[in-house]
């Protein structure tokens, strides 16, 4: 079949170098699907006109869900026929994504039986994307999926596919167990996640540590971020260690220490832990010498986004330390009287960093009844135009209590 | 009725990742004591038990078939007891307890064409989204600028050289799907003409008042056009945003005359040393040029190593230009300052120079 493919030379020039190929994952797919071979005419035809050729999403779906499925139509069907339609399905991945050989090579055959034989591992939000398929389609694939237990991710308006780090089940830094985290939180929320009833969509990324290596920060309207109350755990041998061997502690470690609460006799370490950022920078440098305290938890942030609609913004701290322990009530509490206010007072498209902008953080907290406090703000207002609720007036009491 | 609810489940979610966990890991869960990088792109972690797992980690171009997932399976089969992992970044990681299995893996993955490497100061595979191969949105491509810039760059995956981590990452356009805005090199596929509005057909695929608030600066109104109920867009108005194309498919923004990619840098997302970032704008806008999209290439390459020879040890691209100052990053770069790196949205005044700290 390989002889069907379409003449394609400015993508056959991707073929050659170090970095793998996608043009040769196409080509591999296009010797078992159609569609793969109409993708490759038509992903040519964009890169001699320098313009995609997709149409606007469709709604499309499984039985019962809301999400998951993102519709996908082909702007030049005549001439690729193949991928008229070309529908992605995303596939909630296991938390930490591990997987074992059995549970993915049945996924392929899915995926060779049913669509096009090319998948994304992973999308960006986390899910495993199986990228290509025709609406009569989607019902088969969804019912072989539930044979083998996997479900559909998140799309829309709606809780998006949690992910995590690898968390404690590699990584000596995880301050919780995010694996366990994001497991059980999506799970708790199935029907928010398959069913859109929000203003727009909420993410959820679990990091064991400030580290970040899911980008939380950054890329989830929930940010939850291992972090420890107490003091690095130290051990001098090894930092000894690592300063005969060669480190540099003064330049590379001290130096670079944020709250410059550390210190070097030239035999002793000396780290002031109640003025320590909870950085990661000394202990990512002296693994074996340094680690985390033993009182941990996380610190959760609110309302990272990317820029559509209002503008980029970071996460800012929720809540300053809280112990990740299951089955996390106080944080689901918060995390519901979140979701109710902004789908309440939301406006269409408003991801819940812009609801606070727009509201203002102070009658958030009060709307989620989570006191302010210091640890939220980079520093205080320097504006003075201040929204007091109250005054006083001439016939006040003396204690200023009204009527 | 009970019964057909029940053949159909709905919402039972993703399977539990305890069944997918090597013995090693799962008997280790929560001890692992420390780890080294023991060569490029391999690290052994050690327990408080004294057990080791050694972790290979090998680049994928994201957009994967089944049956290089297959091949994937038979060396997980043959080398990790049939146990795979991937990382938030693309990259495909092995891992095993037993060190004598690591170089035969990374010579099957070599010969396979998947270089091993990312780990430590070095760069990892690019953080990407989908662009012409399946996105309505985009203003470039994805894989395939990603597969140039790193066809390029492969050295800096291979080996550690660099001084502290970079992380470069792709989106084809302002949606942002891999949410680029805080990478230390971010490449962003933009528009730069307004929509070109289907005015005989708006009125029947959107609804105009969505529409209309669907524009961050108001320059939608509605209006009738050769006599189809339809909007307008006050041009000058217009920041190419795609906001509105995302609500209506009849303000389509895509134009191969216009359409390029953007370059921003010292974002960062760690909170090791200096908190996290947004990325700067350094580039506006180069062409799109595929398959190499030369100038990009050169560009991020241009950059990295602009960096890579002047940061001190562990700083990131954004510490170092913050140390060194954003107009010595220009004319160390020889990057162009022009009207549009000045931002002109909101708090765009917080980004002026409010002092004196000046470098000549
Ligand atoms: S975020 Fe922290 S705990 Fe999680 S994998 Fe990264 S370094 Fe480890
Ligand atoms: S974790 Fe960061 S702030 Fe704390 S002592 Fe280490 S370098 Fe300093
Ligand atoms: S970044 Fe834009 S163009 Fe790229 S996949 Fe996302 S929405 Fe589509
Ligand atoms: S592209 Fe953005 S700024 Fe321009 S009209 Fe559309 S929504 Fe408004």
């Amino acid at each position: 079949m390989a002889d069907k493919l379409p003449n394609t030379p400015k993508l056959d020039e991707l073929e050659k170098g170090k970095w793998p190929s996608f043009v040769k994952e196409i080509k591999m797919a296009a010797k078992k699907s159609p569609m793969c071979a109409d993708l490759l005419g038509q992903l040519e035809k964009s890169y001699t006109e320098k313009v995609g050729y997709w149409k606007h999403g469709g709604i499309v779906g499984v039985m019962g869900y809301g999400g998951g499925v993102i519709g996908r139509y082909s702007a030049l069907p005549k001439e690729f026929p193949n991928v008229s339609h070309f529908h992605t399905m995303r596939v909630n991945q296991p938390a930490g994504w591990y997987y074992n050989t059995e549970a993915l090579r049945k996924i392929c055959d899915i995926w060779e039986k049913h669509g096009s034989g090319i998948t994304n591992l992973h999308g960006s939000t986390g899910d495993l994307v199986l990228l290509g398929t025709r609406t009569e389609e989607l019902e088969p694939i969804f019912d072989e999926l539930q044979k083998i237990n996997f479900d559909i991710g998140g799309s829309g308006s709606d809780v998006r596919t949690p992910s995590c780090c690898c968390g404690q089940s590699r990584c000596e830094w995880a301050c919780y167990d995010t694996m366990a985290a994001c497991h059980d939180f999506t799970m708790e929320y199935q029907d928010e996640l398959h069913r859109p009833a929000f203003p727009y969509k909420f993410k959820f990324k679990f990091s064991g540590c400030p580290n970040d290596c899911v980008a939380s920060i950054a890329r989830s309207d929930m940010s939850l971020i291992g972090t420890w109350r107490d003091s690095i755990q130290q051990d001098d041998a090894e930092v000894k260690a690592y300063v005969d061997g060669g480190l540099d502690i003064e330049e590379d470690v001290i130096s670079r220490c944020p709250g410059k609460c550390m210190a070097w006799d030239g035999k002793k370490l000396e780290i002031d832990n109640s003025f320590c950022r909870r950085c990661m920078h000394c202990i990512n440098v002296m693994p074996k010498a340094l680690r985390p305290g033993k009182d941990r938890g996380a610190t959760i942030l609110l309302g990272s986004k990317a820029p559509i609609v209002e503008g980029a913004l970071l996460s800012s701290v929720l809540i300053p330390f809280i112990k990740m322990e299951a089955p996390y009530q106080e944080l689901k509490d918060i995390i519901e009287r979140i979701w109710d206010v902004w789908s309440e007072e939301g406006k269409n498209r408003e991801r819940v960093g812009e609801f606070i902008q727009r509201v203002g953080m102070g009658n958030f907290l009060e709307a989620i009844e989570v006191e302010p406090v210091a640890e939220m703000v980079a520093h205080p207002r320097e504006n003075p135009y201040i929204f007091y609720e109250e005054f006083f007036e001439e016939d006040d009491d003396e204690e200023g209590d009204k009527g | 009725m009970a019964e057909a609810m029940q053949e159909r489940r709905t919402d039972y979610g993703p399977p539990h990742y305890e069944q997918f966990l090597p013995p090693v890991v799962k008997e280790n869960y929560g001890k692992w004591k420390y780890h080294e990088i023991v060569k490029p792109g391999v690290m052994v972690h050690v327990s408080e038990s004294g057990a080791e797992l050694y972790t290979v980690r090998a680049a994928s171009g994201r957009l994967i078939s089944i049956d290089k997932i297959r091949m994937y399976c038979d060396l997980a089969d043959k080398y990790c007891d049939g146990y795979v992992r991937f990382t938030s970044r693309h990259n495909i990681e092995f891992l095993t307890p037993k060190k004598e299995n690591v170089d035969p893996l990374i010579k099957d993955l070599k010969d396979m064409g998947h270089p091993v490497g990312g780990i430590g100061n070095a760069i990892s595979a690019i953080v990407h989204t989908q662009g012409w191969v399946h996105c309505h949105s985009a203003a470039t491509d994805a894989s395939g600028v990603v597969k140039a810039v790193m066809d390029d760059l492969i050295e800096y995956f291979e080996e550690r050289k660099l001084p502290g981590k970079l992380r470069i990452a792709l989106a084809c356009c302002l949606n942002m799907c891999g949410a680029v805005h805080c990478s230390d090199i971010a490449i962003l596929g933009i528009h730069r003409r307004p929509p070109r509005i289907d005015h005989a057909n708006l009125k029947k695929v959107c609804e105009i008042p969505n529409l209309s608030a669907s524009c961050p600066t108001a320059a939608i109104r509605p209006a009738e056009v050769e006599g189809h109920p339809s909007v307008e867009v006050l041009e000058e108005q217009c920041m190419f945003c795609a906001n509105c194309y995302t609500v209506c498919p009849a303000m389509p923004l895509a134009d191969p005359l216009n359409d390029g990619v953007s370059i921003w840098v010292g974002g960062k997302v760690s909170n090791a040393r200096h908190e996290p970032m947004f990325s700067k704008l350094a580039i506006p806008f180069l062409p799109n040029n595929p398959p190499r999209w030369p100038e990009v290439t050169e560009a991020v390459r241009n950059l990295v190593e602009l960096w890579a020879k002047n940061a001190k040890k562990y700083e990131r691209m954004g510490e170092w230009i913050e140390r060194i100052g954003w107009p010595k990053f220009f004319k160390m770069s020889g990057i162009e300052f022009e009207k549009v790196h000045i931002d002109d949205f909101k708090h765009a005044g917080l980004t002026f120079k409010r002092s004196t700290h000046l470098t000549f």
